[in-house]
């Protein structure tokens, strides 16, 4: 369990060898790490969750700017507009890049409800880095570049990538907006569940005895209560005037208060497994004190279980601030988080004719699905010896 | 074995002192005493409340009282006499509106275990020993999907397509006649015709981690020498497979059948809410948002108590099934 080993660099191409004795040598000066990442590797779909996870956190962080319009912006001229269609050829059959067609609002006939009628003698192209409503990037830097976006304003023209809402507002920007908040309470949740977790799992783990029965006990009482009542309780007791970001942490510190006890049991598993090693023993034997060893020897040789475990345990806390959202019990509007847009498909009506007010659901089961396949892989990377 | 079953039973009274603690602290939560927002309401009503009848309601809750007063009023309240407090919304007493709903959530949670296990231990099984063929990839398709999607996701996707594609709206647990009818055979039977829909998307959830635990275990036991022994005997594969390591690898997730208990009922609270229906879900949400405390934390003591219950229940069937668990310690 050398971390220190990581300084060496594995002689790859020495002279040209690319045998397979020296593949094995390769394997055997390589750090702990480097055989990590290359069993890591193996795992395709964690790769691919991996760069989903990468390309979802980056919208996150740079919403402002990746969003095309603000998320309040709205114009009930595109009340559940669809998605627009993007063209590439026009009526005559010529290529011009990306575009959409200039839409028109008109009633069906037989039905009366509004139906969205493209255009094809107006082209609005599609461009990267166009100028669009001015923005405060992090509420710094003030700009209104862009991603991408049409040539057209939304009182003129409306570009809904995946639809607009009941108020006509964009779906995407409000999507992304969204992902702020949603991926961010996984993490934070979870960091608030490690700190709590480490330290009881690493007592309980560590000493044993009354204590760690005391701890398992407290771990199956919160298993074994149903979660979500208990949290609908809880977080309907934080007072509704709260400003948006009090109710945020709020609300992490409440599912971390429950969500800890996964981790908890991992880190005292870990502890108990490693308690007997030798070179926990060597230590001892030396002199180093009890938080040298733990802290010096113990953690990094199951640094990475923690790290999977850690990744495997974020979906849960983006499920359940969701759900709390979508029930009404979790943040509120005019806070932005997927479970507060998918409070929208509540309303049945909305969901008949606007089927894309979904979707924000869809985002949470990929980012969900992504967590749950790098939580995989870094879990057989973990151990790169296991075959 | 009785004193495995003896050792549980009082194993499990801290535990309800603690649900019930959190419980009482869930009512007595939101700022204010119920009292004078009963009052206010009453008032808002035009009604007029005699001086008389507040006294003997404050009398009855304890309040003006130090808390643990109020707790133990409230609580023995409830072991004595059953009496679980009133709700001011419905204005009735809570035990009146609470059973039903909570003998419906349970049955729910049952029916979906039961049908879990119906589906997940022979795909489970076959993943495992079929390990790498179509079906195995096909199976951890769908239980990673099972596991990616929220079950009150899979309740909106179902709405939307019975109202899209079927025309029909299929939230509701009773057909509209029976909605405030008493219990009959007809309305158990309009109930059961419709029941199975949570329990569906409830078991997709629940369906997927089984299969993908069962088949990590059994691939485990699979390459041990005891399977080994016995196929070289000349045991039948399927005897073999069924009788030995499909019994040690199902072990660890009886153990933890309670957790899946509690995760049920935990899931099917925000499914109902979706689906309407008239079950646990819906009436605390109602009553949380409501501050109609007595019933949410009636209905959260309750929930709670029973999935401790039920837990016990499962572990004393589980010690007498495999006696590795009652000889432990």
């Amino acid at each position: 369990m050398a971390t220190e080993g990581s300084i060496e660099r594995p002689r790859a191409d020495d002279a040209g060898l690319s045998t397979e004795s020296a593949r094995a040598e390769q394997i055997y000066v390589a750090p702990q790490w480097k055989l990590m990442w290359w069993k890591f590797r193996k795992h395709r779909m964690a790769m691919v969750s991996g760069v989903v996870l990468i390309v979802f956190y980056l919208a996150a962080i740079f919403c402002e700017f990746v969003a095309p319009y603000d998320p309040e912006s709205f114009s009930t001229r595109y009340t559940l507009a669809p998605p627009s269609r993007i063209h590439f050829f026009d009526t005559e059959g010529n290529f011009r890049g990306p575009f959409i067609y200039g839409t028109k609002r008109e009633r069906d006939p037989v039905t009366l409800r509004p139906i969205f009628v493209e255009d094809t003698s107006v082209i609005h192209p599609i461009r990267l880095f166009s100028p669009g409503q001015p923005y405060k990037l992090w509420g710094i830097f003030e700009s209104n570049i862009r991603l991408f976006g049409i040539d057209a304003p939304i009182e003129e023209q409306g570009f809904f990538l995946l639809g607009a809402d009941r108020l006509g507002r964009d779906l995407f920007s409000r999507i992304v907006y969204g992902a702020r908040i949603s991926l961010s309470i996984g993490l934070v949740g979870v960091f608030l569940s490690l700190i709590l977790g480490i330290v009881l799992g690493g007592i309980s783990g560590y000493y044993g005895g009354v204590i760690d029965n005391i701890i398992q006990r407290v771990i199956e009482f919160i298993r074994s209560i149903p979660a979500i009542p208990l949290w609908m309780g809880l977080s309907a007791a934080l007072p509704a005037d709260w400003p948006v970001v009090w109710v945020y942490f709020g609300i992490t510190v409440i599912l971390s208060l429950i969500g800890w006890t996964g981790l908890a049991r991992v880190v005292r598993g870990r502890f108990l497994a490693l308690r007997e090693e030798d070179f926990v023993l060597a230590a001892r034997l030396v002199g180093s004190s009890e938080m040298r060893i733990i802290l010096r020897h113990m953690v990094p040789s199951f640094l990475s279980y923690i790290i999977a475990t850690l990744t495997l345990a974020v979906p849960g806390m983006i499920l359940a601030e969701t759900g709390l959202s979508f029930i009404g019990l979790g943040l509120r509007a005019p806070a932005i988080s997927w479970g507060v847009l998918l409070q929208e498909a509540q309303n049945l009506r909305s969901v008949a004719l606007a089927p894309w007010v979904l979707l924000p659901g869809a985002a949470v089961v990929i980012s969900i699905l992504s967590f749950n396949f790098l939580g995989d892989g870094l879990r057989d990377a973990a151990d790169p010896y296991a075959r | 074995m009785l004193q495995y079953i003896v050792r549980r039973v009082v194993l499990m009274i801290p535990t309800l002192f603690v649900i019930s603690l959190i419980s009482f602290a869930i009512i007595q939560l939101p700022p204010g005493d119920f009292l004078s927002s009963y009052v206010a309401q009453l008032r808002a009503e035009g009604d007029a409340i005699d001086a008389a009848q507040l006294a003997a309601l404050e009398e009855q809750y304890g309040l003006n009282q130090p808390v643990y007063v109020q707790y133990w009023k409230w609580i023995s309240g409830i072991l004595l006499r059953g009496d679980l407090g009133r709700s001011f919304e419905w204005g009735k007493p809570v035990s009146e509106l609470i059973w039903d709903r909570i003998g419906i959530t349970m049955l729910i949670s049952l029916l979906t275990i039961l049908l879990s296990w119906a589906i997940a231990i022979p795909a489970g099984v076959y993943a495992a020993t079929h390990q790498y063929s179509i079906p195995d990839y096909l199976m951890s398709f769908i239980s990673f999907l099972g596991l990616g999607t929220p079950s009150f996701m899979v309740a909106l996707v179902a709405l939307w397509v019975g109202l899209a594609f079927f025309g029909v709206n299929i939230s509701g647990l009773f057909s509209e006649q029976y909605i405030d009818a008493p219990w009959s055979v007809g309305k158990v039977l309009d109930m059961l015709s419709r029941i199975w829909l949570p329990v569906v998307v409830l078991a997709i959830d629940n369906t997927a981690s089984i299969i993908r635990t069962l088949r990590a275990n059994l691939l485990d036991e699979l390459n041990k020498p005891y399977v080994e022994t016995a196929r070289a005997k000349g045991v039948r594969e399927t005897v073999l497979i069924w009788k030995y390591p499909v019994r040690v690898a199902l072990n660890p997730f009886f153990s933890t059948v309670g957790w899946t208990l509690a995760a049920l009922v935990s899931g099917e609270t925000l499914v109902s809410v979706v689906l309407s229906y008239q079950t646990s879900g819906p009436l605390l949400l109602r009553a949380l948002t409501s501050q109609d405390m007595y019933l949410a934390g009636s209905f959260i003591l309750l929930l709670s108590t029973l999935t401790v219950i039920g837990t016990l229940i499962s572990d004393i069937l589980l010690a007498w099934v495999d006696p590795r668990i009652r000889l432990e310690e």
